[in-house]
């Protein structure tokens, strides 16, 4: 049991690896923190749908490299990611900015989540109460009774 | 309404999704390709050390002689650049093309060698050794080929290998055009 344990806890203390080497990072832990909060919501232009933080391909390290040096000279956040995206487009965002091309991507689920409770709503009202049962009649009850004695 | 009509909806759903998922494979759709925001733009900033000794860095200047250049990414290690290379021999030895080459993340002695082995088709050669460039030039690996026009605005930018079609189609008829 103990040891089932363990294993359980092991499992959940296991987290995710970061691709960042300890040689990259910046000396100063604030601006290595922004820099990991950057790098996680920056997508990897090679490998579809993973953060520049979590990936090991060469151009992600760059990338890295590029948002710490930019951090290092005194950028705001915002300006590192309007960096990227002068070079990559919104493509190298994780989260697409909401205009005129993606708001059919951020309003449409919740749209159609709304119109699929709006119509389960609409039929579960129009459904007629079911009927409670009717007791038997008397002649039905004299059947009943004596099929049972037979 | 004709309740009944309601049993079609999953069928009506199938088909539109049909549709879209044809219309995805039929229309050359790919969902991999990430576009790329250079173009119609002035190209990038052009810094980068010579890759041929004795000659002088790259820099902007080369990209505004009111002729078009074609820059390309390639490395040795590379090997659809490989694919690539005897297409822009010909783009520069028949056609009179101005080709920047730029070897990325590639030792410039061994890019040299490559060169030395296959034919120099680069009228001017750079070393990114670090990457610095590709990233300002918003590259996402190599080969990547750009079609600049003498105005220095990026034209075209070709993710991979560019290809026979791609010179006869796009290439060729951009060098004639471009002022």
């Amino acid at each position: 049991m103990k040891r089932f344990a363990a294993f359980v806890l092991t499992l959940l203390l296991t987290l995710p690896a970061s691709a960042v080497e300890p040689s990259e990072m910046l000396a100063d832990p604030a601006l290595e923190s922004r820099a990991r909060e950057i790098g996680r919501e920056l997508r990897c232009v090679v490998c579809q749908n993973q953060s520049i933080d979590d990936s090991a391909a060469e151009v992600a390290r760059d990338m890295r490299r590029a948002v710490r040096e930019r951090l290092a000279a005194g950028d705001k956040d915002e300006q590192v990611f309007a960096y990227m995206v002068a070079r990559y487009g919104d493509y190298v965002l994780l989260k697409p900015p909401f205009k005129a091309g993606t708001w059919a991507l951020w309003l449409g689920g919740p749209l159609l989540l709304s119109i699929a409770g709006g119509a389960l709503l609409f039929a579960a009202r129009r459904r007629k109460p079911i009927t409670p049962p009717q007791p038997l009649s008397d002649e039905e009850q004299r059947r009943l009774d004596a099929l049972l004695k037979s | 309404m004709n309740r009944r009509l309601l049993f079609l909806l999953p069928l009506a759903t199938l088909a539109l999704m049909a549709g879209f998922f044809a219309w995805s494979l039929l229309a050359g759709r790919d969902p991999a390709s990430i576009g790329s925001v250079l173009v119609g733009r002035p190209a990038p900033r052009l810094d980068v050390k010579p890759l041929r000794e004795g000659e002088p860095p790259l820099t902007d200047a080369l990209l505004k002689t009111g002729k078009p250049v074609i820059v390309n990414f390639f490395a040795s290690w590379c090997t659809p650049c490989l694919a690539e290379h005897p297409l822009f021999t010909r783009l520069a030895e028949r056609d009179g093309a101005v080709i920047i080459g730029i070897a990325w993340k590639n030792k410039p002695d061994e890019a040299r060698t490559w060169l030395k082995r296959l034919g120099d088709p680069y009228k001017f050669a750079g070393a990114d050794l670090e990457g610095r460039a590709g990233l300002d030039w918003g590259l996402s690996g190599v080969p990547e080929t750009y079609l600049i026009d003498g105005q220095g605005i990026v034209r075209r930018h070709f993710r991979g290998p560019i290809t026979e079609r791609d010179l006869n189609e796009t290439i060729l008829p951009f060098l004639k055009g471009a002022k």
